[in-house]
């Protein structure tokens, strides 16, 4: 058995610790976000953050996530009360299959965390690691930004709320 | 003993207690009748019962039905509002159920932009009919004529105030009837929901992780398969000691059937594991008989082919004076759905259910219950998104694996998922193409002759019958590939837009179809479209540059019909085209124009590339496209469907082809099939539309592919000076042509 944290919840994984934490979320967590694409880390779908940082998980073993704070898309939000960056991705309409998005979205959610203003070329050199064949980059670029702009009109009202 | 059937349509409904249809009777009269009758509208030409579109149960509950498959177009989206604006009640208050052969008519395929004028049309005219025999019951039981009457969100509403539901209305019978060749259609002045960009109602599941895809589907019981597919086409199985994997932990059982082996686990990356070694436990005998790929277009055009001469124009009193000729080559390539296929497949009680990512559920149920010697009736589909397909990936294949393993391992549902190997390895891949074209010039700069051939296969090797799937090529009772044919026009498939547009006095176009498929290969967006509008939009450019004509003034020399000159008139004036226009230092501007298939969706793009000369990369920074595809339902849509097409052909254009060697695919993930990266995406993609109210929608799906390509062409040239023929316009092909 291997603990893992994933978002916000203890879980008991009964699964070898070579397993791809991608296999652990799907299969034991049943969690729908992170997608398998490659399995190679060639295309980003499996993206997921492990402590603030934005990892493949198809190629990222249980055994180096144990102890770790994981979170999925799941972790951010819902239909109802989506996080900035759902929020965004919907208001943007930024999917056309929308398999990749899951993927995308983590990782743009990292760079967030870190640099909640990046520029454009920030934002595009973030997701080179990420393939989308829809074509539905312009989308997913202007998400990125309208997701910025309403984390920091969410942390402007948390503070004048305080 | 005789199979089980899986209810059908016509017994749900009957079960239901809301509106019962005689199905295939129906069906089956109509077919009589059309043949006397005016054709009905869409696919009620096919389906034309009402209540095969359009659901109203006595509770309220209000439903729309289409057998085409979401892939991503958004089109469930623009379904549900049509069938609400139509039918006056709001966006919300109805669900569409997509293809599934218990519950949907069978419109076969959903491919080649129809879906909005096979299914789109269905449902417009359904809903509108079906409003219109609402409000005919009302006006009975109110005992007043229909025409005072009016509809607001799904109420019958009397001037004197009196209200009856659409629920209440249709207890009985009502819908139960075919529809009529004409409908009462609502003004399009009057339009509430169709011509909006109502958010696309999958959206918010795949932004959220909900589960929105067959690879999301957990069934109870569900087990993980994986499939160990040859190491090249024809490959046999000589030898496989299983007896070993038997025993890995979580392991199932091994299906061996022939050539097809597959592994089923608990979990899924015990299968994973197991398929592994299993994959190195197997022995295969390989012969080397691929094409040699340095020399594909002499290869290609030297196998035997059939000739068809498709279209002929002759006017002797025109003759050309300076002359060109040029010819074309696209490699074969591939789809590369970011997520490979997958499929749920349950074999209880003698029936069999497959979910599937499939384009076509009636006639992948057709080769899949071919296959297992089933019935069709005891066989049932339905559709389950997967990752986009953009034509006929490994979907079809995935599914008939499940469906196999399935059948060997009774009761427990079966998942498979295809590795990313066996999808860039095995999918079929949109065909390799060569154009050769002449033409000559007037003294006044006009084409007075213009000559095209294009060598390809067929485009579309879709299931029907069992032998286009791999399980059943590959099982030891196989099933031979059926005959290709060519795709007949006027849609065509590798003479897909290969006749012009343009108005050219004399004209020849010819089709040589070649029957034998080196690669295994099928359709792929846009079919030849893709390759014929490349090679016709960069030839007008080469013709242009000889005529000493701007490109844009060239084609509009050339283009009679009116909507196709708007939609390049605009295309022109947003981007900024003038005339004599002179590009800052190492960037290029395109155009090119096409009407897909000659019969859908018009687009113009024009576009601004930039090329590094010491390196050859080309990038696309701006490119503005005007697109024509009729009645707009859901503008969002449209305009999502185009940035889509212009970065996806951007991606085709520019770097890729299927690599092999004399026996193997070589191009099996993304570092050996690299495609366009955040680094290449362009600055802008504006996107104008004509909407054309009242006119019949126009599929705009593949609409940019052929144009997108062109523009990029015609713009490196600009760039370069130097013009690229061979398809991709890759980073060394570009250098090359600079230092030569």
């Amino acid at each position: 058995m291997m603990a893992l944290k994933v978002n916000g919840r203890d879980h008991q994984v009964d699964a070898d610790p070579d397993t791809p934490l991608l296999y652990v979320l799907r299969d034991d967590l049943a969690l729908n976000a992170a997608k398998f694409g490659c399995g190679l880390g060639q295309c980003g779908a499996c993206t997921v953050i492990v402590d603030n940082k934005a990892v493949l998980s198809c190629v990222t073993p249980l055994l180096l996530v144990e102890g770790k704070q994981v979170t999925t898309l799941e972790g951010l939000g819902t239909v109802a009360a989506p996080a900035p960056i759902q929020r965004a991705f919907m208001e943007e309409q930024a999917a056309q299959c929308g398999y990749c998005i899951a993927g995308m979205m983590m990782r743009a959610q990292a760079l967030l965390m870190r640099n909640p203003k990046p520029s454009d070329a920030q934002i595009r050199a973030e997701l080179e690691p990420h393939l989308c064949r829809c074509g539905t980059h312009m989308r997913i670029l202007r998400a990125v930004h309208r997701a910025a702009r309403l984390m920091d009109t969410a942390d402007a009202s948390d503070r004048s709320v305080r | 003993m005789t199979a089980p059937v899986v209810l059908d349509r016509r017994s749900v409904l009957a079960g239901g207690g809301a509106l019962i249809v005689s199905f295939s009777l129906r069906r089956a009269g109509a077919q009589e009748k059309a043949a006397q009758g005016p054709k009905l509208p869409g696919s009620l030409a096919t389906s034309p019962n009402l209540d095969s579109w359009i659901r109203i149960d006595a509770d309220g509950q209000i439903t729309a039905f289409t057998g085409k498959a979401e892939l991503g177009q958004g089109f469930r989206t623009a379904f549900q509002q049509i069938a609400a604006e139509q039918l006056d009640i709001p966006f919300d208050a109805l669900k569409v159920i997509t293809a599934d052969t218990k519950l949907t008519a069978n419109e076969g395929y959903t491919s080649g932009s129809h879906s909005m004028q096979d299914s789109g049309t269905a449902i417009l005219h359904a809903a509108a009919q079906a409003r219109a025999l609402l409000v005919a019951e009302a006006a009975r039981q109110f005992d007043l004529p229909p025409d005072g009457l009016r509809t607001e969100s799904a109420v019958v509403i009397a001037p004197d105030g009196r209200r009856l539901s659409y629920g209440e209305l249709v207890a009985s019978d009502l819908l139960h009837v075919e529809a009529q060749p004409t409908s009462h259609l609502k003004d399009p002045a009057s339009f509430k929901v169709m011509g909006q960009p109502v958010p696309r109602v999958d959206i918010p599941a795949k932004v959220t992780g909900g589960a929105a895809y067959v690879q999301d589907m957990r069934l109870p019981g569900m087990v993980h398969a994986r499939v160990v597919r040859p190491p090249s086409y024809g490959a046999q199985l000589s030898e496989c000691d299983t007896a070993a994997i038997e025993k890995m932990p979580g392991v199932i059982g091994i299906v061996r059937d022939g050539n097809f082996l597959a592994v089923v686990a608990e979990k899924e990356f015990s299968a994973v594991k197991a398929m592994k070694a299993l994959s190195a436990a197997a022995k295969w005998r390989e012969s080397a008989k691929l094409p040699n790929q340095q020399d594909l277009a002499n290869a290609l055009t030297a196998l035997p082919s059939q000739d068809f001469a498709i279209f002929e124009r002759s006017d002797p009193a025109v003759n050309g004076a300076r002359s060109l000729e040029a010819t074309y080559t696209r490699p074969y390539q591939s789809h590369g759905s970011i997520g490979p296929s997958c499929a749920v497949a349950q074999f209880v009680d003698g029936a069999m259910t497959v979910w599937t990512h499939t384009q076509g559920v009636y006639p992948d149920r057709q080769a899949i219950a071919e296959m297992l010697g089933m019935p069709q009736s005891s066989v049932r589909l339905i559709h389950v998104e997967g990752s986009g397909c953009y034509g006929h990936n490994g979907a079809d294949d995935a599914a008939a694996d499940a469906a196999l393993i399935a059948r060997a391992l009774p009761g427990r549902p079966i998942r498979v998922q295809w590795m990313r190997e066996q999808e860039h390895g095995w999918e079929p891949y949109g065909p390799a193409m060569v154009t050769k074209l002449s033409a000559s010039l007037t003294e006044d700069g006009r084409i007075a002759d213009w000559n095209f051939a294009v060598w390809s296969n067929t485009h579309s090797m879709r299931p029907g019958g069992a032998g286009s799937l791999l399980a059943a090529q590959h099982m030891a009772r196989s099933f031979a590939v059926p005959a290709p044919k060519p795709l007949p026009l006027p849609e065509g498939g590798g003479d897909r837009n290969a006749i012009p547009i343009y108005n050219f006095p004399n004209a020849h176009v010819m089709h040589h179809f070649i029957p034998t498929m080196p690669l295994r290969i099928s359709a792929m967006r846009a079919l030849g479209a893709y390759h014929n509008v490349f090679s016709i939009e960069s030839f007008m450019d080469e013709l242009a540059g000889l005529a000493g004509d701007d490109p844009v003034a060239f084609r509009l020399k050339h283009l009679d019909d009116a909507r196709g000159r708007a939609v390049v008139e605009t295309a022109a004036r947003e981007f900024g085209w003038t005339r004599g226009q002179k590009p800052p230092q190492n960037r290029g501007y395109g155009f090119a124009f096409a009407r897909y298939k000659n019969l859908a969706a018009y687009c113009a793009i024009a576009t601004e590339v930039e090329v590094d000369r010491e390196t050859g990369r080309a990038r696309l920074v701006r490119a503005v496209a005007a697109v024509d595809a009729g009645q707009v339902v859901n503008p969002d849509g449209i305009t999502n469907q185009i940035e889509g097409a212009i970065v996806q052909s951007t991606s085709w254009t520019l770097y890729e082809s299927v690599t092999f060697d004399d026996t193997r695919i070589t191009s099996i993930d993304w570092q050996t099939y690299p495609i366009l990266r955040f680094d290449a995406v362009p600055d802008s993609i504006a996107v104008h539309i004509i909407n054309r109210p009242g006119q019949p929608f126009l599929g705009s799906g593949e609409t940019g592919q052929g144009p997108a390509a062109a523009s990029l062409a015609n713009a490196i040239a600009d760039a370069t000076g130097k013009r690229l023929r061979d398809l991709p316009l890759s980073r060394k092909r570009i250098k090359d042509a600079i230092d030569a």
